[in-house]
């Protein structure tokens, strides 16, 4: 099991501004830059002891919003990449939905990599709904857009002996042959994130590591339907480290204490949601099926307990937020309870995406969460069995078999936390 | 072809369309606007009291598909211009409203051998003021209350009971909204290079306009039609961004006597 800590890098200092939404259109007269150097610094700080720690790290991207600074995360990666020593640097995602230009993408990338002698995963994403008004990118014939990217960025990483052309239906290039080249070979580890089955299978076809965000237990299905793209594809079952979850993190030796830091820690939750509304939804973004339940009022729960209980996870106290294994919260005995819990009704789990930061939980707090957590949970984590990958990925295959799934709505406007890519 | 009332469909260049074709008469090609070819149903029978009405659902609209790489306005109107060829029509008033009239201008930029006259209602397509002006409303930024009150004159005649209707047109519904992202998301509702081409529109037109549109204003269509040589501008009372919808009968008068005009 290896554990990424990350934060959105919020501006918090603002959330109490907004008439509506902290997103797109939240002026930034509301942002005070001397407050936002500050905050840099103390996230960048949090991340340097992450890595003294023993835990690897995890940054993302969003744009014109007071939830997450980070508006090009490739500067954080290079801070990074140059003040850590031993972490691996996740972003997920890079959102190349929004990005015009993939072959600036690749340049980075390798940069990056290269400075951080290989350390590197590149998680890329679509991007998120309500920020395409932002990057003006076309939602419609985004996912055709992301595969073309991604084909590109992994072609100009893995070509070293020519220089080449390409011209394809969004890109174009005449010649192509990025410095420095990539460090790690034949090109660092490739993430992705979705919250449909058809996509996860496709990403088990693909082999690359495919992370869930806010599905709690909900999550099997998707993992299901990746074992068994994998299996359709590569003869063998995908290992745990296959997986990745992103999971809210709070630990305290105290239990009222744990409950406290969790109730701030949710605070990303509550905020991340506050976006204007027609921006929620952009046209093309979900299927036109899709759109035309919404637009009839039927919008599929998304978040369940383990005991299949829906939440809203946006407005659900801390216990549901347990109970949905969307939070892990408590002393380390029962974080690690929670944690292996989970691992274990996914059927395996490599990767903990862990939100060890989030709102307005205070440096002080966030620096005793990580260190209680590497030292008391980490260790014990590591030394935990993961099911058997064969076990586990035959009988998601015999499922399948025997009751041919039928194809779940993806409903997912409204209460799409972060980079995600439906479909 | 005969006349009919039932839609019926079309294939052209491999891609089927939904298509009427109704009323006889001179023929008159109707183009419809972003928000599709139900809320067009009024017009298109008014119309067909005097004229043979040709409307077919634009691709990726309604019924239509989409053919592949199809994205602009100017893929649109080659299209159409291949379906002008294969119906082999002649003499013809094209009528496009809203985005259909942007497609009717990008067709006549390209060549008006097929047609006799133009009317454009409420038409997008150009950018008429400097870079930091927004000429049209970003209707992707209001909410359904708010976009209901800046394309109509009276809100009640869009608003649409999805819970009610049956599931084509739920579907067709979010189809429209789709389509019309994807021709006209970016650049916003206009071909940059559409204005410099519109003086070789040389047949009679006539821009009709709903005065109550603010999705658009009344500056903005009185520089469009002065684009367009000899144009006339005309205003239309008790209508916004979709006269043919909330006027039908006075939008068909206005449009078939400029049909009929020497």
């Amino acid at each position: 099991m290896r554990v990424y800590q990350f934060t959105e890098q919020p501006y918090f200092p603002g959330w109490d501004k907004h008439s509506g939404s902290l997103r797109v259109n939240f002026l930034n007269r509301n942002c005070d830059p001397h407050i936002a150097a500050d905050l840099f610094h103390r996230y960048y700080d949090e991340w340097q002891l992450a890595d003294e720690l023993g835990l690897d790290i995890m940054l993302n991207e969003h744009h014109q919003t007071a939830t997450c600074m980070s508006s090009t995360v490739v500067v954080g990666l290079s801070v990074l990449a140059r003040i850590t020593k031993q972490a691996r640097l996740l972003v997920l995602g890079y959102p190349i939905g929004h990005r015009p230009d993939p072959l600036r993408v690749a340049e980075e990338l390798s940069t990056i990599d290269v400075i951080s002698r290989g350390r590197l995963d590149m998680g890329f994403i679509k991007g998120v709904p309500y920020e395409f008004p932002s990057s003006n990118q076309n939602p419609v014939g985004v996912m055709d857009r992301f595969w073309e990217s991604l084909d590109f960025i992994i072609k100009a990483m893995t070509t070293h002996d020519q220089v080449f052309n390409w011209e394809g239906e969004y890109f174009n290039y005449r010649q192509v042959n990025v410095w420095p080249r990539v460090w790690q070979e034949p090109h660092p580890p490739i993430w992705s994130t979705t919250g449909s089955t058809a996509q996860a299978k496709l990403l088990g076809e693909r082999g690359y590591v495919m992370a869930t965000l806010g599905s709690g237990y909900n999550t099997r299905p998707l993992y299901d339907a990746y074992r068994r793209g994998h299996v359709a594809k590569w003869g063998k079952a995908p290992g745990p480290d296959r997986f990745a979850y992103l999971g809210l993190v709070a630990v305290a030796n105290d239990k009222d204490e744990a409950r406290r830091r969790g109730d701030l820690v949710a605070g990303y939750l509550r905020s991340s949601s506050i976006v204007h509304l027609p921006f929620r939804n952009p046209p093309g973004f979900l299927s036109a099926e899709d759109n035309a339940r919404l637009l009839r009022g039927q919008t599929p729960p998304r978040s369940y307990t383990k005991d299949r209980r829906v939440i809203n996870m946006q407005s659900a106290s801390v216990e549901d937020l347990i109970a949905a294994g969307i939070l892990f919260c408590g002393t380390p005995d029962e974080v690690y309870q929670q944690i292996v819990d989970f691992c274990q009704y996914c059927g395996g789990m490599g990767n903990l995406l862990m939100m060890g930061h989030a709102g307005y939980l205070t440096h002080e707090q966030t620096v005793d969460n990580l260190s209680l957590f590497a030292r008391e949970v980490y260790p014990r984590l590591k030394a935990w069995k993961q099911p058997d990958a064969e076990e586990v990925a035959a009988a998601a295959v015999a499922a399948a078999e025997k009751a041919p799934a039928s194809p779940a709505a993806s409903v997912r406007a409204g209460d799409l936390v972060d980079a995600t890519m439906t479909r | 072809m005969a006349s009919s009332s039932e839609a019926q469909s079309l294939v052209v260049d491999g891609t089927r369309i939904d298509f009427i074709d109704r009323g006889s008469g001179p023929p008159l090609l109707f183009l419809h606007a972003e928000n599709g070819i139900e809320p067009a149903a009024a017009a298109i029978e008014e119309l067909a009291k005097g004229a043979r009405v040709i409307a077919p659902t634009h691709p990726g609209y309604g019924g239509s598909e989409l053919p592949k790489g199809m994205r602009t306005i100017d893929d649109l109107s080659y299209f159409y211009l291949d379906m002008l060829d294969q119906l082999d029509l002649r003499d013809l008033t094209v009528v496009g409203a809203g985005l259909g009239g942007w497609a009717a201008a990008e067709i006549a930029v390209k060549t008006t051998a097929r047609m006799a006259r133009l009317v454009m209602a409420n038409a997008v397509g150009v950018k008429v003021s400097d870079r930091e002006t927004r000429d049209i409303a970003d209707i992707f930024a209001l909410t359904d209350p708010e976009y209901l009150d800046i394309v109509y004159a009276d809100p009640e005649a869009g608003k649409r009971d999805y819970k009610a209707l049956p599931d084509g047109e739920v579907l067709a519904a979010a189809r429209a909204k789709e389509a019309t992202a994807r021709f006209a998301w970016n650049p916003y509702f206009h071909n940059p290079r559409l204005k410099s081409r519109l003086h070789r529109i040389k047949i009679p037109t006539l821009f009709l306009w709903g005065n109550r549109d603010r999705m658009l204003s009344e500056a903005y269509g009185r520089a469009y039609a002065g684009m367009v040589p000899g144009a006339r501008f005309d205003l239309m009372e008790r209508a916004g961004h979709f006269p043919h919808q909330e006027q039908p009968k006075a939008f068909a008068e206005k449009v078939l006597a400029f049909a009929k005009a020497k």
